[in-house]
């Protein structure tokens, strides 16, 4: 944009701040809410005067209360163990899929590329009810593997890697192959190291929808023990219904924190692999 | 050093026909370059002597022994591609040591992460050969570096040293030079000449650069369309091409082709005859082919075409006026001696003529040249 | 090049290769591929598609979970639905949300990109402002609404008391309920479609701008009707047809907040099949209710693909 209008530079500038401070100041609102509750003792939360610094310094007795109601650590320790397992298992059944289809030449491939593409069409929640009496039948409900299995094939997944891998040369392929290096040996270790960037972005993506997945966990949970976040979340809001609010928000700040700091610290990686992820 | 030889080789994808019954010879220790324009199926030659690409039908041979049935690696032949093919995520030490580890190191010690604990006596040797070999290209201080820290120029010698630390039965080269600036070219042809006198190895080259060709090779094979034209040493090919096209591609300027008719056994072009040294049967159509330095501008030329100067190119030591004439549809091109720049200008009528008896070459009507009766040609050879 | 004395011109000989089997590119190729494929192809049947084909099985009988006997009833599921006033009443709702909450997603969306990207200033912080609600974990944020949007102690009725309007009990309501819902869906949301956007307002090639200056469309409103709003075209329907699919899976802030009341009006779509499927254990209604979910998801993809089509006329 020419700002060779100096007069109307400023203005401009400034309008634009002033929208902008206000619409970010609504999509923090929330946030900033939550953490004040949390540390305000239950006759200041009902109170009608507007503070968002308490006066009373509450938060150690609200944190320990959430704390120990529900077993909170234990939640996000069993996020970060699920989405962890989730995102290994994805890459090692998706990636040489994904290089196969890219790279090699062979006779079903174009039908199986038309299969991913399909497959990409079918929203995650229609799977629920038969893969829920599948793994009943199977004896796997309440467990981790009921958490984890059904999104080890992802073909979100090998459609991205697909066509990154389709921006690689194949000089590169044919040198692997002079140098002597095995069909498996150059998935492994040529095409991961060179995917990283699309792993990268489809890590985010991937990590993103399994923390904050509550549909499928709620299906197939029956324990606290392998309790996801989001259904942490839910059956601690379930436990202190009510007007325990203090603990209430002490609770959530807990769950949502860890995946909040890792966004601000990596934001942009974040941004971009999510636009990446989408614009394919 | 292995010589390597290729029979009756044809490629067919779908319906299009790659190769073309390809048959080629190439001598242990020779530099042998094959040129021809994009497209015309050199890189996908290249790719079946590697073994990289299966072909159609036909024989490849290597050290006369048949290689068909050879993966790429057993061949023993090592490749220096257009991009280099280097390895991003690795060192240039690793992208050097790759192909030794993979032949000198067992599986249990190339396991990623407790290899390193065996077989230090294999991985020492790996090391020595890379050094030695880094030493010799002048890269031994990037061994550190990935390849996207370096420059176009190192990353061919990267590429080149990957290439050169296998110790290969041959090499074979993919174009290397082409995505240099044009002075690192140079340099470099100068040095990949010099590496195969060093080496006495067999090179097998491929490009679209007829210079690069004429420069480096022991001999030089022109391909087109998928079939070979001729195979011949940078000079025969330059003074007597087997077919029209080859006369086209090889030079630069490009040759000045013409058609004439025969008369009473003496060739018309244009209304002026020409000296006739070939047996051609009367009123046959003939293209006739003279290079730029072998037509001059004359004032008065009683036996030369008329036409304006449609062009000039100061090449600083050579200057090539561009006429159009009646001849033929495009200009004709002529090289003359820097000190006439003054003299011409665009659009003046000039007169163009050939310069005393330099040579001439003559294409049938299927473009196959005519060789000059015997006795003529020791008198055109050597006048 | 150096002058140092080379290395002996050949290794030792590699010994000779006479191999079981010749070796042949193309089925080498072949074979390898279909080993790197076979574990994907796998889970893919057993995982996607098998349950994708189960539920539409399912769906045409009348079996109910933990029961012995199963019958196949054709498309008398579907028959009841049809005539099922809580059905519609679902469907209608989701409807309603995804009217309300696309458009003002899809429009708030490219105005905040419009505004973030017109000046250096701060972006990063206004993206990564907006962009936050996105990345949060839905079901913790939305106890957080259920506080903000709580009738005594939250902040809306507060601040409209202040103004002098009377608050109500938006979540318990018959009529704010769904709204409700859709606040909370556009607040999280919304950050998603401006980033978007912000890529897609990246992508447009600076020369056009320039072309555009000379050709005398130099005022803002020139500008955004000659180059920006024709090449965000595409972005415009990508970004649609995400805020659509996601709209229609609504589901965490129905189950956390309201569970589909007061009085099933905010009973939507996807909670219905939970609801059905997994609370009254109507297997088969719940999977009939799935193929129409899916139906209208495939749908809205379809057409997103068919519009791109035809409008593809910006490199």
């Amino acid at each position: 944009m020419s700002a060779h209008r100096q007069p109307w530079f400023n203005a401009v500038g400034l309008a634009r701040h002033c929208v902008l401070i206000g619409t970010s100041a609504i999509m923090v609102l929330p946030f900033v809410w939550m953490v004040s509750l949390s540390l305000k003792p239950p006759h200041e939360i009902f109170s009608s005067a507007w503070r968002l610094w308490p006066s009373t310094f509450y938060a150690v007795e609200n944190y320990r209360a959430a704390l120990s109601a529900v077993p909170l650590v234990r939640y996000l320790a069993n996020g970060v163990f699920v989405c962890t397992a989730i995102f290994v298992l994805q890459i090692l059944i998706n990636l040489p899929c994904a290089y196969a289809l890219a790279k090699l030449r062979f006779r079903a491939r174009d039908t199986l590329f038309a299969a991913v593409l399909v497959g990409l069409l079918i929203p995650p929640q229609v799977l629920a009810i038969p893969l829920f009496v599948l793994f009943y039948a199977v004896g796997i409900v309440d467990t981790y593997a009921a958490l984890i299995l059904p999104w080890t094939i992802s073909v979100f997944g090998i459609f991205l890697m697909r066509q990154f891998f389709r921006t690689i040369p194949d000089e590169l392929i044919h040198a692997a192959r002079l140098d002597g290096l095995s069909e498996f040996a150059i998935v492994w270790r040529v095409m991961l190291p060179v995917a990283r960037p699309a792993l990268v972005a489809f890590g985010i993506f991937s990590v993103v929808a399994h923390w904050n997945d509550l549909f499928w966990p709620l299906i197939v949970v029956q324990s606290e023990q392998i309790a996801t976040p989001p259904l942490g979340a839910l059956h601690f809001a379930n436990d202190e219904a009510g007007s325990n609010y203090g603990p209430l928000m002490a609770g959530t700040v807990l769950i949502t924190l860890p995946l909040i700091l890792v966004f601000l610290a990596a934001q942009r990686r974040f941004v971009d692999g999510i636009t990446m992820t989408g614009m394919k | 050093m292995a010589a390597i030889e290729l029979r009756h080789i044809v490629k067919r994808c779908g319906n299009a026909d790659i190769l073309r019954d390809v048959s080629l010879g190439v001598e242990a220790g020779e530099f042998l370059t094959i040129v021809g324009p994009s497209g015309c199926g050199k890189s996908t030659l290249l790719k079946i002597i590697a073994g990289l690409e299966e072909q159609t039908s036909g024989e490849v041979l290597i050290d006369a022994l048949p290689a068909d049935h050879l993966r790429p690696k057993a061949r023993d032949i090592a490749m220096v591609f257009q991009s280099y093919a280097l390895y991003p995520h690795l060192t240039v030490f690793d992208n050097l040591a790759l192909p030794l580890r993979m032949r000198w190191l067992t599986p249990v010690q190339r396991a990623p992460a407790i290899g390193r604990f065996f077989g230090s006596a294999a991985r020492q040797r790996v090391a020595q050969a890379v050094r030695e070999t880094a030493e010799f290209l002048e890269i031994g201080h990037l061994l550190d570096r990935k390849p996207g820290q370096l420059s176009g120029g190192q990353r061919q010698r990267v590429a080149l040293g990957r290439a050169l630390v296998r110790r290969p039965k041959a090499f074979l080269m993919d174009e290397p030079l082409s995505n240099l600036d044009a002075q690192l070219r140079v340099s470099m042809r100068h040095e990949l000449a010099a590496l195969h006198r060093r080496l006495g190895a067999t090179f097998v080259y491929v490009t679209h650069d007829q210079s690069e060709a004429m420069t480096m090779s022991d001999r030089v094979a022109v391909m087109m369309e998928g079939g070979l034209l001729q195979v011949d040493t940078p000079q025969a090919v330059y003074d007597r091409p087997s077919h029209r096209k080859v006369a086209e591609f090889i030079g630069s300027p490009a040759i000045n082709l013409f058609r004439a008719h025969v008369e009473h056994g003496r060739l018309r072009a244009d209304g002026i005859l020409l000296p006739s040294h070939w047996d051609i049967p009367d009123d046959e159509a003939v293209t006739v082919g003279i290079r730029p330095q072998g037509l001059t501008l004359k004032a008065d030329a009683p036996s030369g075409w008329r036409g304006e100067v449609a062009h000039l190119e100061n090449m600083g030591a050579d200057l090539f006026v561009h006429v159009r004439t009646r001849l033929c549809d495009t200009a004709l091109v002529v090289r003359m001696s820097p000190h006439h720049r003054e003299g011409l200008k665009l659009g003046e009528t000039v007169t163009v003529a050939r310069l005393g008896s330099a040579p001439m070459l003559v294409f049938d009507r299927h473009g196959q040249r005519i060789d000059p009766r015997r006795e003529i040609l020791s008198e055109v050879v050597n006048g | 090049m150096a002058e140092t004395a080379l290395l002996p011109a050949r290794w030792p000989a590699l010994p000779a290769q006479f191999p079981a089997r010749p070796y042949r590119v193309a089925a080498s190729e072949s074979r390898h591929a279909v080993a790197l494929v076979a574990p994907a192809v796998g889970l893919m049947l057993v995982l996607l598609f098998g349950p994708t084909a189960a539920a539409l099985v399912i769906s045409c009988t009348d079996w109910e979970f933990g029961a012995a006997a199963v019958r196949f009833v054709g498309l008398a599921n579907f028959r009841a639905l049809a005539a099922d006033p809580v059905f519609w009443k679902a469907l209608g709702n989701t409807l309603t949300y995804v009217v309300v909450v696309v458009p003002a997603c899809v429009a708030g969306g490219l105005v905040l990109a419009l505004l973030i990207e017109s000046r250096q200033r701060f972006r990063a912080f206004y993206r990564t402002a907006h962009f936050l609600p996105v990345m949060s974990t839905l079901v913790a944020m939305a106890v957080v609404w259920q506080t903000l949007l709580h009738p005594t102690i939250g902040l809306l009725n507060q601040v409209l008391h202040v103004i002098g309007l009377d608050g109500r009990n938006w979540l318990r309501e018959e009529g704010t309920a769904l709204f409700a819902l859709a606040l909370i869906g556009i607040w999280q949301n919304l950050g998603y479609a401006t980033v978007l956007f912000m890529a897609g307002l990246k992508s447009i090639p600076r020369d056009l701008y320039h072309a555009a200056d000379i050709d005398g469309a130099d005022s803002a409103l020139d500008r955004l009707r000659t180059v920006t709003l024709p090449l965000l075209g595409p972005v415009t329907m990508f970004v649609l047809v995400m805020m659509a699919v996601r709209a229609f899976q609504l589901f965490e802030t129905v189950h956390v907040l309201t569970k589909g009341g007061p009085n099933k009006a905010s009973e939507v779509l996807l909670h219905l099949i939970y609801v059905e499927s997994f609370e009254f254990l109507r297997t088969g209604r719940g999977a009939a209710l799935t193929v129409i979910y899916l139906a209208i998801v495939v749908g809205i993809t379809m057409l997103q693909t068919r519009l791109v089509e035809r409008r593809v006329h910006y490199a």
